[in-house]
């Protein structure tokens, strides 16, 4: 019986069944990569609706072209039909569509594309504690790297890299300036103002200048430079670090005799210790411009009055304490951004993952020794 | 061999700023041949591979891929000349946070119009091809570099490209595999039919593949030498040539 089928315009095969069970499909015209889409959503809605035949035969005689894709239909007709205990027969294929048939193993079984295969929760949980130990080991590693370093750097000052720290200097200090009194002005400007609206009321305007003068030189100012500065600089020491371990470029220098943390820390972290403060220093004066600005404009204070108010309110003691945060925190940052550069391992994802896990861990640190300051000052 | 002209490069000069690494040359790929461009190191032979694929934008001249030119847009050209071209980039280019096979099943998932299931059969014929059956759940990052080639090739050629441009197929591979990706490269051409133009200065390969060549040269900024490899050897009067083939230093 010869079942044609009704869209034959489009069909790209025939197909006949005999009373001894077998099934013939009868492939014609071109059978690749332009009508398997096709072919297959016609044979996945016939395979559904028949039993497994006992012969299944696929007769490609009429096959004008033929791909591996073309192959791979008829990979997934045997696969969907499971023919029973005579198999299947290809017929007709000559030898050009027999080259391509050759491609495909027409017994193996359905598969999917693999990917990487999430673990359940507890093998997770144990991988990340694992991990964490380790990283909290190659922490402790780097820390003492770092101090032999630093001796070597003392002892033999020529092998200290000043151009480079200059670069990095520029890199992290000069061109973060804009940034840094923007957004300390803004922040200077919303203190003011909102301290206004509640000093105002007992008449004590001035003390505007005395809240954000304090508040910056003490606190806010070393917290929000030191988070611009992981954001920018923090992010970028661990991107570039992590790349350069990845295309081996740190495993030259150590075999060129080079030791990796003075080569390539030690400066990023000389210049992080002497840009931070002073950008502090400049978050300070931007933010006290910003309180300034509302005191003259909007509480009728003269420029005299509220300069010389937040000087009054300032003492040397705030000023270097919140110098000695901000020097901490630089330490931090370049610490943390190089440590996570030198834990990358793969490809280009994983300059991204140290970059992100670098202002994560960076911006943590600076709260948790921002809270320890605070209670070290509490005992004073 | 076909008959037929599938690539056409017509008075092309590449130029980055003020440097002109290949003025008007021109010359023409027929179908189903393996075509080969060689050349000494910076005499432009992976910028004229890039220009043929669209990706940089000629100086001057005209690069045409089945009889439409792929040169008039840049990398914004119409994507319909691109759907017939694979490209097998130096370093493989393999997405490395996906699998090999996710590697290979990306173009089929987007442009081959099947269902998941057949994505996934014909992944592993493309894996199966390059003897990577057995690679498909690893990371780019856990494979040996001549596996990594082998992907990059798989996926180059998920769609059935008309013409497959490899660049430097065999670079940095030991001689065995780098004559197995040359086995590879020729039992694709036989199996599916696919032109193939190879960037290459592996004078192995050169001679184990090419039925026709190019000789590119940095000094003339041209084609000092065209024809089958063994005759520009063997032939060839150009002293810069018989350097090459000689691998003597000038």
């Amino acid at each position: 019986m010869m079942n044609h089928d009704p869209d034959s315009k489009t069909a790209c095969f025939d197909i006949r069944e005999d009373e001894n069970g077998s099934l013939a499909f009868f492939f014609r015209g071109r059978l690749d990569i332009s009508t398997a889409p096709q072919c297959l959503s016609r044979l996945s809605s016939l395979v559904k609706s028949r039993k497994p035949p006992k012969l299944l035969i696929i007769d490609l005689g009429d096959v004008t072209r033929m791909d591996d894709y073309g192959a791979m239909v008829i990979l997934r007709l045997i696969q969907g039909l499971s023919p029973g205990p005579d198999g299947f027969r290809l017929e007709n294929a000559g030898e050009n569509h027999g080259r391509i048939l050759s491609l495909v193993d027409f017994g193996q079984p359905e598969c999917s594309v693999p990917s990487r295969v999430q673990d359940n929760i507890i093998v997770q949980l144990g991988e990340s504690t694992i991990k964490s130990l380790k990283g909290a080991l190659f922490f402790i590693e780097f820390i003492g790297a770092m101090v032999f370093a630093c001796a070597r750097a003392i002892k033999s000052p020529g092998s200290f890299r000043v151009n480079d720290t200059i670069r990095h200097m520029q890199n992290t200090g000069v061109h973060a300036l804009p940034v840094v009194g923007l957004i300390s002005f803004l922040l200077g400007l919303i203190m003011a103002f909102m301290s206004s609206l509640q000093l105002s009321q007992f008449g004590a305007n001035l003390y505007v200048a005395s809240l954000v003068g304090l508040a910056m030189v003490s606190e806010l100012g070393p917290i929000m430079t030191a988070i611009i500065v992981a954001g920018r600089s923090g992010s970028a020491y661990a991107a570039e670090i992590s790349s350069m371990k990845i295309s081996e470029e740190v495993d030259a220098l150590y075999v060129m005799g080079f030791d990796p943390n003075l080569f390539l820390v030690l400066p990023r972290m000389i210049a992080a210790m002497v840009v931070v403060p002073l950008l502090t220093v400049f978050s300070c004066i931007f933010a006290v411009a910003g309180g300034l600005a509302i005191g003259v404009f909007f509480l009728d204070l003269s420029i005299g009055a509220y300069i010389a108010q937040t000087i009054e309110s300032l003492t040397i003691f705030e000023l270097c304490w919140g110098l000695s945060k901000s020097l901490i925190f630089a330490i931090l940052i370049a610490l943390t951004g190089c440590l996570r550069g030198f834990q990358a391992r793969g490809g280009a994802d994983s300059v991204g993952n140290a970059a992100t896990s670098a202002v994560v861990t960076s911006i943590f640190l600076i709260i948790l020794f921002d809270s320890v300051f605070a209670v070290i000052r509490s005992y004073w | 061999m076909g008959d037929k002209e599938i690539i056409r490069v017509e008075k092309l000069t590449v130029r980055y700023g003020d440097d002109t690494i290949l003025s008007d040359i021109s010359f023409s790929v027929r179908q189903k041949e393996i075509f080969i461009i060689v050349g000494g190191s910076g005499s432009g032979k992976t910028s004229l591979m890039r220009h043929m694929v669209g990706l940089e934008t000629p100086a001057a001249g005209r690069v045409y891929i089945g009889g439409q030119e792929i040169s008039a847009s840049g990398p914004e050209m119409a994507t319909e000349p691109l759907r017939r071209i694979g490209v097998l980039f130096q370093g493989s280019a393999l997405l490395g946070s996906m699998t090999v096979a996710e590697n290979v099943a990306l173009p089929i998932e987007g442009f081959s119009g099947l269902e998941s299931d057949a994505v996934a059969s014909m992944v592993n014929i493309k894996l199966t091809l390059v003897g990577l059956e057995c690679y498909g759940a690893y990371l780019p990052s856990e494979i040996s570099g001549g596996m990594k080639k082998r992907a990059g090739l798989a996926r180059a050629m998920a769609l059935n490209p008309d013409i497959l441009f490899l660049d430097e197929p065999s670079a940095g591979l030991d001689p065995v595999t780098a004559s197995e990706i040359d086995n590879l490269i020729l039992h694709i051409n036989k199996t599916l039919e696919t032109t193939i133009i190879i960037v290459t200065h592996d004078l192995d390969s050169i001679f184990a593949l090419g039925q026709k060549a190019i000789m590119l040269d940095k000094e003339s900024k041209g084609i000092i030498a065209e024809g089958s490899p063994a005759h520009m050897r063997d032939h060839n009067p150009d002293p810069a040539v018989r350097r090459f083939f000689s691998r003597k230093p000038a």
